[in-house]
């Protein structure tokens, strides 16, 4: 807990001494894995606050509280914030799953919504970007850029959004790079700058020249940065500070929409519970500049795969495709289904390693 | 899976690295612990240290003038905690608490601009010769300057505790604090020197990791390496070879963990991620199965009454 989360609860106990006053005001709260200044993750969901503040004005009141761990100390979170009378609250990394099933049980006429989770209820949605669309840009072009042929990926908690993530850019990057081997490391934190540049500065010393993140902080962009001629990623934000080079480009989540059209549904009265899975096409996962350091042929194909997904006319997860221990998955023209894609706990074939359970 | 692709020379260079910031806010709370104190806002005021460390070498360009600034900012923070504990003779533990919690957040306040800056860098040092000898050279002599402090402020430290009249004063205040006093000593400004003491030092290692080891300024950027040390300082039962053992020894596992699952070795991930925390308790706890224990007036409140 921070200083912030302290100033948040003194908001909360001058909230409830001042409740009467506030009753026309719809109170969103927002639950945050990682400090708002982390420059990925949890930076893209506090503009998504701010968004939501800026177009309801007054209408609307907004509460935070940051580095929130995933575990018990969540459910305190988000009980503290229904009683002090939110109306909507968002849990926004995975790990909040079942305290915020839990919670939502205790406070029915509470809305709830996890992001990256699959368990819902009548007061519980789940949202989450399929961020592996854009992982599928950033596999070719890593494909295209690596000229060691290894590929580092620092990967988070191995969970299936995570996973996804590892299948999706290793078949695009294979597709172009046969040569192409990943290695990956699990860093079992969001959000540990010290610890993520270690894992990059590790990759980066058994020889990987690209470098793919799916942890929260700036940290690998920086270590690649302090090597030289290594390639990186933006991860859930664009980390443009980082370009032209090491980040030729980047994911960026984009949660605005979402967050403004739900807590507008909560002002109507017309809340229902959902299931929402967005990508490239509506607008949820962006892909940042490709910069100049990428060849423009490169470019222009890597941009023609976001054009195609944004339409519909590809998947990125289409046969024919085999699971890591041989069997078949995919066959010839098949795309996966959501079912399959939202539990994914297997690696695809040629990848290396297991999958920790 | 391939050994090979492990380099045992970078293995144990960013080792090194790895555990400098520990080890110097380890041996900092190390000496105010053998004052007598407890301060638990190790990670407060390490993170102090590493945006004030940040903004002044950004500002000036020197990352030594940002060290120095780092090291002022931890001491600086840790006078509220003087103040607090000497002073308006508060609860230490709570005191300790509420110092990490405001560190983290002031220190956030204060990092606001400085988003995604890039810091000059420190460079490594490099003696002709020496650092060029094959395998003792890369480990032992390429690095930059701040990892030899916190070596020589180990060794520092110890001698001072070992064989000083100053270091006998303090553990005397450490173990007896009323008897201190009536032997004429100053237990509350001894007490205070040994905490602006260990403020500098957790400020130098929040430094470490802002200017050094990531580099970049990002809130929460310390990430809970405050508390290891003030755990390390405990299982090394307050000695600091030992807390420098300690801290070689989690950072060496933190890497070579990394190094195992990026050579793709077949041990479970979750061991090798739990590993550094258990052989590094192990091994201090097998060590300190001497009669080694904490300074007997530990987190007791002096007040000189008589």
């Amino acid at each position: 807990m921070k200083f912030t989360s302290l100033l948040a609860s003194a908001a909360m106990a001058l909230g409830l001494a001042t409740g009467a006053l506030a009753q026309d005001k719809t109170k969103v709260g927002f639950v945050y894995v990682g400090p708002v200044g982390d420059g990925g993750w949890t930076y893209e969901h506090n503009k998504g606050r701010l968004a939501v503040e800026e177009q309801f004005g007054d209408k609307v009141e907004t509460v935070f509280v940051e580095s929130v761990p995933e575990g018990p100390d969540a459910e305190r979170v988000m009980t503290q914030m229904a009683l002090e009378g939110a109306d909507l609250i968002f849990t926004t990394s995975f790990g909040y799953m079942d305290p915020t099933i839990n919670v939502a049980k205790k406070f029915p006429n509470v809305k709830f919504e996890h992001a990256t989770g699959y368990k819902t209820a009548d007061n519980v949605s789940v949202y989450s970007a399929r961020f592996y669309e854009g992982r599928a840009v950033q596999g070719h072009i890593a494909g295209k850029m690596t000229e060691s042929n290894i590929i580092g990926y620092i990967g988070s908690y191995p969970i299936p959004e995570v996973i996804r993530g590892i299948n999706s850019a290793y078949i695009h990057a294979k597709k172009v790079n046969p040569d192409v081997e990943f290695k990956i490391v699990w860093a079992y934190t969001w959000f540990d700058p010290a610890k993520e540049a270690d894992a990059a500065t590790v990759l980066i010393e058994q020889g990987a020249d690209v470098i793919l993140q799916h942890t929260d902080s700036t940290a690998p962009q920086a270590a690649a940065q302090e090597a030289g001629n290594v390639v990186t990623f933006g991860q859930a934000s664009d980390m443009s500070e980082y370009a032209p080079f090491p980040r030729v480009s980047s994911i960026i989540d984009n949660w605005a929409p979402y967050y403004i059209a739900r807590t507008q549904a909560v002002m109507d009265g017309s809340w229902e519970t959902v299931s929402t899975w967005d990508g490239i096409r509506e607008g949820m996962v962006e892909i940042g500049e490709i910069s100049d350091a990428v060849p423009a042929d490169v470019k222009e194909e890597a941009l023609a795969m976001k054009a195609a997904m944004a339409a519909g006319d590809y998947h990125p997860f289409t046969g024919p495709l085999k699971k890591q221990d041989g069997s078949d998955w995919l066959a010839e023209g098949e795309t996966a289904d959501d079912g399959t894609l939202a539990g994914m706990n297997f690696y695809v074939e040629g990848l290396e390693g297991e999958i920790p359970q | 899976m391939d050994l090979g692709e492990i380099n045992p020379i970078l293995l144990v260079a960013s080792l090194m690295v790895a555990a400098t910031p520990l080890l110097l806010a380890a041996i900092g709370e190390l000496v105010v612990e053998k004052a007598g104190v407890l301060n638990l806002g190790v990670e407060g005021m390490m993170i102090v240290g590493a945006i004030s460390g940040f903004a002044i070498s950004v500002e000036t360009g020197s990352p030594w003038l940002g060290f120095i600034a780092a090291a002022v900012g931890g001491a600086v923070l840790s006078l509220l905690f003087v103040l607090l504990t000497q002073v308006a003779l508060a609860n230490q533990v709570a005191s300790g608490l509420a110092l990490t919690l405001f560190g983290l957040g002031f220190s956030a306040l204060m990092g606001q601009s400085y988003v995604g800056v890039k810091p000059p860098s420190m460079g490594d040092i490099h003696i002709p010769v020496i650092s060029d000898i094959p395998v003792i050279g890369p480990i032992l002599f390429q690095h930059d300057p701040i990892l030899y402090v916190g070596i020589a402020l180990t060794a520092a430290v110890w001698a001072t505790l070992k064989y000083t009249r100053i270091g006998l004063i303090l553990r005397a205040v450490g173990e007896n604090h009323d008897a201190a006093h009536a032997l004429g000593y100053k237990v509350i400004k001894i007490r205070i020197m040994a905490i602006l003491f260990g403020g500098a030092c957790a400020g130098l290692g929040g430094a470490y990791i802002s200017l050094i080891r990531v580099p970049q300024w990002t809130e929460g950027m310390t990430a809970g390496v405050g508390w290891i040390a003030l755990a390390l300082v405990v299982f090394a039962s307050w000695k600091p070879w030992r807390a420098l053992l300690g801290a070689y020894l989690f950072g060496g596992i933190t890497v070579l963990q990394l190094n195992l699952q990026a050579a793709g070795v077949a041990i479970p991930v979750e061991y090798l991620a739990m590993s550094p925390y258990i052989i590094t308790i192990l091994v201090l706890v097998i060590l300190s199965a001497d009669k080694s224990s904490a300074p007997a007036a530990l987190g007791r409140t002096f007040h000189a009454s008589h």
